[in-house]
């Protein structure tokens, strides 16, 4: 074998790349000061900004934690569904119908809407080895269009096309909004740490191998419709447990709000954040949230205008992203490629 | 009592059909499903509606609005589909008609509000339906000639090159990137008359087409995604379906109705994935 310089010989400790052996500089810790820097943030924000911003932040996150949950299906997967806003609805009124008409404590909602969606996201990616690429894109159109008529059909149960509202957590320490504020920030940390090891796991490895070449990871002995059906079920887990934490911080829910522009909006925040990136839900949950709020301040149809342009856009000039286009300009400041 | 049922389903499955066979025309020549079909066929509706209410006798602005969306359909497909026609994956693509359809969407409702309006009907005074199976009954004829130019004369051969491979096409030396063009605008063309058969029973809005999208979503997914005739089928069926089962089941009802092809959809591709005309797609890794 050829020694190239800089190549470090196999079971010594793996240096930083562009550091050779012996070399004594140290390399800043990017990765870590950045996270650090993030937690220093988050937990600041909620002692800073003013309520309605406050309520805002803490709808990015509960974005986040669905798009982290979308992600696994377009962005790992390589399929496309439209019906994310659907399952995300589906917990939503799980959490509202057991708060307000069962009177159950809300920590429970959580566990509950997740059980649920995934075993709905289950039962749908049953068919998956059937529905693939635009026929999955199809069904899930569809519906994501049923829910919110299913819904407006039991009022009883529902509140029917009203909505309901729903009593939001009470704090013991903070006020009631910033102790909201830290139970979802809780719940996504723990989601990104839990999409950070699915991804690494088999079964997510299996995942990018079958969107990679599907023949050759059937020829490896990666069943593609049980590891679809698994990423399906895990996703609509994750949109179903952001959607009980949407309940916990808006306080209420009716059949519009989880409409077809919701899916839309989250597929959006998928391509425009950044596909298979753990980032790229963060900042595709903050522009959705953003981009739409400032827009409403010109005209009442421009975020729909300025949405839809920017979702062009993105897959035009940003295949990968806004974190791809991060990852770029980082590259060419540092001069080298992590 | 049924009959006026099976009439009036027949004459939303004229309109489901129309669009249904957009669909399948775009999906033929670029291989992918344009979810923003139904949108542009909306504006068509309104580019009517603003003709109509303008003075112009109703069959004279029937030829303007398709003339007008075919138009419109070249235009998007040469503006913005064409950048990213050539790139591998289905995300791309899908998510390019899914910002089209936003983007659409909004501007209509910025343009003309998302106010209700009502569409004049053809024929006024005969019952609901019956405008729409008239209708059907001229576009019939008209997609029998199409037909008949696509299958004898050069430019049918040449679109029926593009459609079977583009790239060897191009090596043939046929513009593809004109009959791709020319495929997008007859799309959009036969969408417009889905909407100007629908709008008398509907109403006018910007939302108008998306409940219409899914149920030619089924008459696609029904006949074959691949298969005109099958489209135009399946949209009957499914227009009949539909109102049959909006009023005799009463589960169902007018507000669920658009659950019904859900489950076409997914019964279709669980028993018979290629449709009833369709052909099996054949895999190669």
């Amino acid at each position: 074998m050829n020694t190239v310089p800089g190549l470090v010989p196999a079971g010594h400790r793996r240096l930083p790349v562009g550091q050779a052996a012996g070399d004594r500089r140290q390399v800043w810790p990017w990765r870590r000061a950045g996270l650090g820097a993030l937690a220093a943030g988050a937990v600041a924000l909620p002692f800073v900004l003013p309520p309605y911003l406050l309520f805002q932040a803490t709808l990015v996150l509960v974005y986040a934690v669905a798009l982290l949950g979308l992600d696994l299906v377009v962005g790992r997967g390589g399929q496309i569904s439209l019906g994310h806003g659907a399952f995300f609805g589906v917990g939503a009124y799980t959490a509202a119908v057991m708060i307000a008409q069962f009177g159950l404590p809300y920590p429970l909602t959580l566990p509950v809407a997740a059980l649920l969606t995934f075993g709905l996201g289950w039962a749908a990616g049953l068919p998956a080895l059937r529905l693939r690429g635009l026929y999955l894109a199809m069904v899930t159109f569809a519906v994501a269009v049923v829910l919110p008529p299913l819904l407006k059909r039991f009022p009883a149960i529902t509140g029917g096309a009203m909505g309901m509202p729903v009593p939001t957590p009470r704090a013991p320490v903070l006020d009631d909004d910033q102790w909201v504020y830290f139970l979802v920030l809780g719940v996504t940390v723990t989601a990104f740490a839990g999409i950070r090891n699915l991804t690494a796991s088999r079964g997510g490895r299996a995942l990018t191998a079958i969107r990679e070449h599907r023949a050759a990871a059937e020829v490896l002995g990666m069943r593609p419709a049980t590891h679809m059906t698994h990423a399906f079920a895990w996703s609509a887990m994750y949109a179903g447990t952001a959607g009980a934490l949407y309940t916990w911080t808006a306080g209420f829910v009716s059949p519009d709000s989880f409409a077809l522009s919701l899916s839309i909006t989250l597929l959006a925040g998928v391509v425009i954040g950044g596909p298979a990136t753990l980032t790229g839900a963060l900042l595709g949950a903050f522009v959705v949230m953003g981009v739409p709020a400032v827009a409403r301040e010109l005209n009442p149809a421009a975020p729909g205008v300025i949405s839809g342009l920017l979702i062009v856009l993105v897959v035009y000039a940003a295949p990968t992203g806004l974190t791809g286009l991060l990852r770029r300009a980082a590259w060419s400041v540092a001069g080298r490629r992590t | 009592m049924f009959g006026q049922q099976l009439l009036e389903g027949l004459g939303a499955g004229a309109g489901y059909a129309a669009l249904a066979l957009a669909l399948v025309l775009t999906y033929r020549f670029t291989g992918i499903v344009n979810f923003a079909q139904g949108e542009l066929a909306m504006l068509a509706t309104y580019v009517a509606w603003q003709l109509v209410d303008s003075g112009m006798p109703y069959w004279a602005a029937l030829p303007v609005t398709v003339a007008v969306a075919f138009l419109a359909g070249v235009v998007t497909e040469r503006t913005v589909m064409r950048r990213v026609e050539d790139r591998a994956g289905e995300l791309t693509l899908v998510a390019t008609t899914i910002g089209l359809y936003v983007t659409v969407n909004a501007i209509a409702a910025l343009v003309w509000t998302s106010a209700l309006r009502a569409f004049p009907s053809p024929f006024p005074d005969g019952p609901a339906g019956v405008s729409a199976l008239v209708a059907a009954c001229v576009a019939g004829p008209v997609l029998g000639a199409v037909a008949l130019v696509v299958r004898h004369t050069g430019l049918g051969l040449v679109m029926r090159a593009v459609a079977a491979d583009p790239r060897s096409a191009r090596l043939s030396g046929v513009r593809v990137g004109r009959v791709l063009a020319l495929g997008w605008g007859a799309a959009s063309a036969i969408g417009a008359v889905s909407g100007v058969l629908l709008a008398p029973i509907l109403f006018l809005e910007p939302t108008m087409m998306t409940g219409v999208l899914v149920y030619s979503f089924a008459a696609a997914t029904l006949g074959g995604l691949d298969s005109a005739p099958g489209a135009v089928a399946g949209g009957l069926i499914v227009g009949v379906t539909e109102t049959l089962a909006g009023t005799y089941l009463g589960f169902v009802g007018a507000d669920l109705k658009i659950a019904v092809p859900l489950v076409l959809i997914v019964a279709v591709l669980l028993l018979r994935p290629q449709g009833l005309f369709g052909s099996a797609p054949v895999e190669r890794a």
